[in-house]
C-alpha cells in the first residue's frame, strides 16, 4: 500500500503512521505489557518480604527442605533457552530461517524440560505431604505455611508463565512456516523472545528467594 | 459518504449478517457502541438494587428485605456500578469512540486487540451476573471483598471475583491500547501539547490501568486461591494478615477513583470551551495536573486505612499526601472557573450537566477532605457521611460529567439532534433529586448513622425519607435521558458536522462518521481550543487541508 500524507499549511508532505504495519508500536506495546507482568510478580515479591521479615527464621528452615541441585539445573535450563532464544531471532533477521527454527524448537524443548523438573519437585513436597491446605503443613510453624504457600502460588504462576511460552514458540513456529514471520517482518518473533527473557528473569529472582536463603 | 453504520471492519473480513457485523466489527465506533449499551443496561440494574434499597431505608424496621438480602443488594450494586459501570466506563465507551477521531487516526492502534478486551468484559459480566442465580446467592462481602470475611463467607464470592479479575484484565488492555495509539497515531504535527484534553485525561488513566490493574488482579487471585485451595497468605489463623489485604486492595482502589474521574475531568475540559466559545484558560496546567493527580493518587491509599491498626506516623504521612491530591484538583477546577469568567455562556443541556458535576465534585471533594484528616475519619469512618462522600464524587461529579459528554457527542454519534428542553428537564430532576439523594446522608453520618446495614435507628428516619424522595427524582431524571436520546434518534433534526461549533478535530468529520474517521489525515500545527469571534479559527477544505 502506498504511505499515506498528510500536508501542512505550506504544502510539504509528513507522513502517516499506518496502524496495520507499525513496527514501533507493536514493540512499544508489548514493553507496557511487560510493565503490567512486572507489578504482578512486584506485588508478590513484595509480599514475600514482608513475610521474610516477619519470620525469619522458619522461612531459612522450609527453604532447606528444597533442593537447590534441581532448582539449579533448572536455573542453567532456563539461562540456555533465552541464549538459544535470542540467537533465534538473530538468525531469523540474517536469512537463515532454517537455523532459526532449530534454535526455536531447542529453546521449546528446554523449556518442557524446565516444566519436568519442576513437577519433580512439587512432587516431592506433595508426598511429604506438603501443599496448601493439608494437614501436615497447617500443623507447621506460621512462616512455614506461609512460605510453602507463597512457593506454590509463585512457581506455579510462573510455571504457567513457562507454559504460555511454549505454547507461542509453536505458533512462532507455524508462523515461520505460515510465513507469517519473515526476516523482513520478525516483530512477533522479537516479541516472543522479549516475553521469553521476562519468563527467565523472573525466575533468576526466584530462585534465590526460595532455594538459596536455607543454604 | 457512508457511515459507519453502514459499513465495517471485522474479525473474520466481511461478513453478511448484520448482527454478526456489529458482534465481530473491529471498528473503533462499533466497539465503543457496543460498550455503550451493555454498560448502561448494567448501570440501570444496579440503579434498580439501589432503589430497592432506598425503599427499603424508607421507614426503620424491616420492611421486606432480608439482611442477607439487603448484603447482597448492596454488594451486587456496589460491585455493578464500580467494575462494571464505572471504571471502564468512560474510555471504553466515549474514550474508544472518540480517541481516534480527536487525535486524526484511522483506529486505534490494535483493533482486534480492542474487540477481545470487549470480549472479556462480555465474560466479566456473565461470570459476574451468573453468580445471581447459581449457588447461595450473590456475594454478601461489600465491593471491597475484605479478607477474612470473603474467606470463610458460603456465598458466592468465586464467581464475583473471578468476574473482577477478568474486569481488570479486559481494562489493562484497552489501557494498553490507548497508551500507545497516543504515543503512535497521532496526527503529523500533533505534539503532546497540542492534544485534546480529553485525551489527556484518557492517557494519565490509561497509565494508572495498566500499573494498577495487575496488583488488584493477583491480589483477587490470591483470595481465590485461599478459597479453594486454603494457601494462609490473607488468613489469620494460618499466620496471614488481613490488614496485608486492605493494603493491597486500596494501591489498587485508590488509584482506581482517578481511573473514575479523570476521563469526566477530560469531559469537563473539552464542553466548557464550546459553550462558552473561548480557548481553555491554563491548558499547560490542565494537563500537567491530570498526571500528577495519577501520579500522587499511588500515594495516599492509607487514608482508607485509619481504623485498621496502622502506626501514627503512616497514619500522619498518608494524611499529608491525600491533602496532596486536592492541590493538582484544585488547579483544575479554578482554571474551569477561569474559563468561563466573562466567557458568553451558552447554557446547553450538556454545559448544565458539566455545571453541576463541579458543583456536586466540590461539594464531594472538600468532604473528601474531612476524610482525609486522621481525626474527623476517625469518627466518621463506614458512617453514610462516607456513602454520601463518594456519591458526591462518583454519582454528581463523574456520572454528571459522562452524561454530559454523552449529550455533547449525541450528534457526532448519531447526527441527530435531541430536544433542550427535553434534555433540560432532565437535568433540573437529576440535579435537584441528587442533592435531595446525598445531602441528608451527610447529616445522617455525621450523627452516627452507620453504613451497610439494612436498618437504622428511629432517629434517622426523616434524612432517609427525604433520601427516598430524591431517589424517584433522579432516577425519573435518568429515565428522561433514555426517553430523550430515543427521541432524537426518531425524529431529531440532522445535526450536521458540527453543531456546536467546536474546535477540535472530530467536528470538522461528517457526523457520523465514515468508517476509516478521516478520508486524508489532517495536518495538526495549531493549539486545540482556538476561537475567533465565537467561531472555530481553523477550518479544513474536504481533502484536509487548511483553510484558515
Ligand atoms: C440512583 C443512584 C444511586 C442510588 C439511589 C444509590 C444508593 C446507594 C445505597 C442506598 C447504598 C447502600 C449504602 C449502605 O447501606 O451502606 C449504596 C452503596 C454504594 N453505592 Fe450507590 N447509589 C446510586 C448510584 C451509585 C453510583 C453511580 C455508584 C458508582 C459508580 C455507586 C456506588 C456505590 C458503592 C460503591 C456503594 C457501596 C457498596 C458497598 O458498601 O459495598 N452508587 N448506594
Ligand atoms: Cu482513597
Amino acid at each position: 500500500m502506498q504511505q499515506e500524507m498528510a500536508y501542512d499549511a505550506q504544502g510539504q508532505p509528513h507522513p502517516v503512521v499506518d496502524f496495520h504495519n507499525d513496527y514501533g508500536g507493536a514493540k512499544f506495546g508489548f514493553w507496557v505489557f511487560l510493565m503490567t507482568e512486572a507489578m504482578m510478580f512486584g506485588t508478590l515479591f513484595l509480599l514475600f518480604a514482608i513475610y521474610f521479615y516477619r519470620h525469619t527464621e522458619s522461612y531459612v528452615a522450609s527453604s532447606g527442605h528444597l533442593d537447590v541441585w534441581l532448582g539449579g539445573t533448572n536455573t542453567m535450563i532456563l539461562l540456555i533457552s533465552t541464549y538459544t532464544m535470542g540467537l533465534g531471532t538473530m538468525m531469523l533477521r540474517r536469512g537463515r530461517v532454517r537455523a532459526a527454527v532449530l534454535l526455536v524448537g531447542a529453546t521449546a524443548l528446554m523449556a518442557l524440560i524446565f516444566l519436568g523438573i519442576k513437577a519433580v519437585e512439587w512432587n516431592m513436597e506433595i508426598s511429604r505431604g506438603i501443599y496448601p491446605g493439608s494437614g501436615v503443613l497447617d500443623a507447621l510453624d506460621r512462616g512455614e505455611i506461609l512460605f510453602f504457600g507463597l512457593y506454590f502460588v509463585m512457581t506455579g504462576l510462573h510455571g504457567l508463565h513457562v507454559i504460555a511460552g511454549v505454547a507461542l514458540m509453536s505458533w512462532v513456529l507455524l508462523l515461520i512456516r505460515s510465513g507469517g514471520i519473515r526476516p523482513e517482518h520478525t516483530i512477533v518473533m522479537k516479541n516472543v523472545t522479549l516475553y521469553w527473557d521476562f519468563v527467565h528473569l523472573v525466575w533468576i529472582i526466584l530462585f534465590p528467594l526460595f532455594y538459596m536463603i536455607g543454604v | 459518504m457512508p457511515s459507519f453504520y453502514h459499513e465495517t471492519h471485522t474479525m473474520f473480513g466481511h461478513l453478511r449478517n448484520p448482527v454478526l457485523q456489529w458482534i465481530f466489527s473491529i471498528d473503533h465506533k462499533r466497539i465503543g457502541l457496543m460498550y455503550m449499551t451493555l454498560m448502561f443496561t448494567l448501570f440501570f440494574l444496579a440503579v434498580g438494587a439501589a432503589l430497592t434499597m432506598r425503599a427499603e431505608l424508607f421507614a426503620p424496621g424491616a420492611q421486606f428485605l432480608e439482611p442477607q438480602t439487603y448484603n447482597e443488594l448492596f454488594t451486587f450494586h456496589g460491585v455493578t456500578m464500580i467494575f462494571l459501570f464505572i471504571v471502564p466506563g468512560i474510555p471504553a465507551t466515549l474514550g474508544n469512540f472518540l480517541l481516534p477521531l480527536m487525535l486524526g487516526a484511522h483506529d486505534v492502534s490494535f483493533p482486534r486487540l480492542n474487540l477481545i478486551s470487549f470480549w472479556f468484559y462480555v465474560l466479566g459480566v456473565i461470570l459476574g451476573i451468573s453468580s445471581l442465580v447459581t449457588g447461595h446467592g450473590f456475594a454478601d462481602t461489600g465491593w471491597t471483598f475484605y479478607a477474612p470475611y470473603s474467606i470463610r463467607t458460603d456465598a458466592h464470592v468465586l464467581s464475583t471475583l473471578s468476574a473482577a479479575f477478568i474486569l481488570g484484565l479486559s481494562s489493562i488492555l484497552t489501557g494498553l491500547n490507548f497508551i500507545v495509539t497516543i504515543h503512535r497515531l497521532r496526527a503529523p504535527g500533533m505534539g503532546f501539547f497540542k492534544m485534546p484534553l480529553f485525551i489527556w485525561g484518557l492517557y494519565a488513566t490509561a497509565w494508572i490501568q495498566v500499573l494498577a490493574t495487575p496488583v488488584v488482579g493477583i491480589t483477587l487471585l490470591l483470595v481465590i486461591l485461599e478459597r479453594t485451595l486454603g494457601i494462609g497468605i490473607f488468613d489469620p489463623t494460618k499466620g496471614g494478615d488481613p490488614v496485608l489485604f486492605e493494603h493491597l486492595f486500596w494501591i489498587y482502589s485508590h488509584p482506581a477513583v482517578y481511573l473514575m474521574i479523570l476521563p469526566g475531568f477530560g469531559i469537563v475540559s473539552e464542553v466548557l470551551p464550546a459553550f462558552t466559545r473561548r480557548t481553555i484558560f491554563g491548558y499547560h496546567a490542565i494537563a500537567i495536573s491530570s498526571a500528577s493527580i495519577a501520579g500522587i493518587g499511588y500515594l495516599v491509599w492509607g487514608h482508607h486505612m485509619y481504623t485498621s491498626g496502622m502506626s501514627d506516623l503512616a497514619r500522619v504521612i498518608f494524611s499529608f499526601l491525600t491533602f496532596l491530591v486536592a492541590v493538582p484538583t484544585g488547579v483544575k477546577i479554578f482554571d474551569w472557573v477561569a474559563t468561563m469568567y466573562k466567557g458568553s455562556i451558552v447554557l446547553a443541556t450538556p454545559m448544565l450537566w458539566i455545571l453541576g458535576s463541579i458543583i456536586n465534585f466540590t461539594v464531594g471533594g472538600l468532604t473528601g477532605l474531612t476524610l482525609g484528616a486522621i481525626g474527623p475519619d476517625i469518627h466518621l469512618h463506614d458512617t453514610y457521611y462516607v456513602v454520601a462522600h463518594f456519591h458526591y464524587t462518583i454519582l454528581g461529579g463523574v456520572i454528571f460529567m459522562f452524561i454530559g459528554g454523552l449529550h455533547y457527542w449525541y450528534p457526532k454519534i448519531t447526527g441527530k439532534l435531541y430536544d433542550e428542553g427535553l434534555g433540560r428537564i432532565a437535568f433540573g430532576l437529576a440535579f435537584v433529586g441528587f442533592n435531595m439523594l446525598w445531602f441528608p446522608m451527610f447529616l445522617a453520618g455525621f450523627f452516627g448513622n452507620p453504613r451497610r446495614y439494612f436498618d437504622y435507628l428511629p432517629d434517622f428516619t426523616v434524612y432517609h425519607q427525604i433520601s427516598g424522595v430524591g431517589a424517584l427524582l433522579i432516577a425519573s431524571g435518568l429515565v428522561m435521558i433514555v426517553y430523550t436520546f430515543y427521541r432524537g434518534l426518531r425524529s431529531g433534526r440532522d445535526a450536521g458536522p458540527n453543531p456546536w461549533n467546536a474546535t477540535t478535530l472530530e467536528w470538522h468529520i461528517p457526523s457520523p462518521p465514515p468508517l476509516e474517521n478521516f478520508p486524508k489525515i489532517p495536518y495538526v500545527d495549531f493549539e486545540p481550543y482556538e476561537y475567533e469571534a465565537g467561531e472555530p479559527l481553523v477550518q479544513f477544505d474536504e481533502n484536509f487541508r487548511r483553510i484558515r
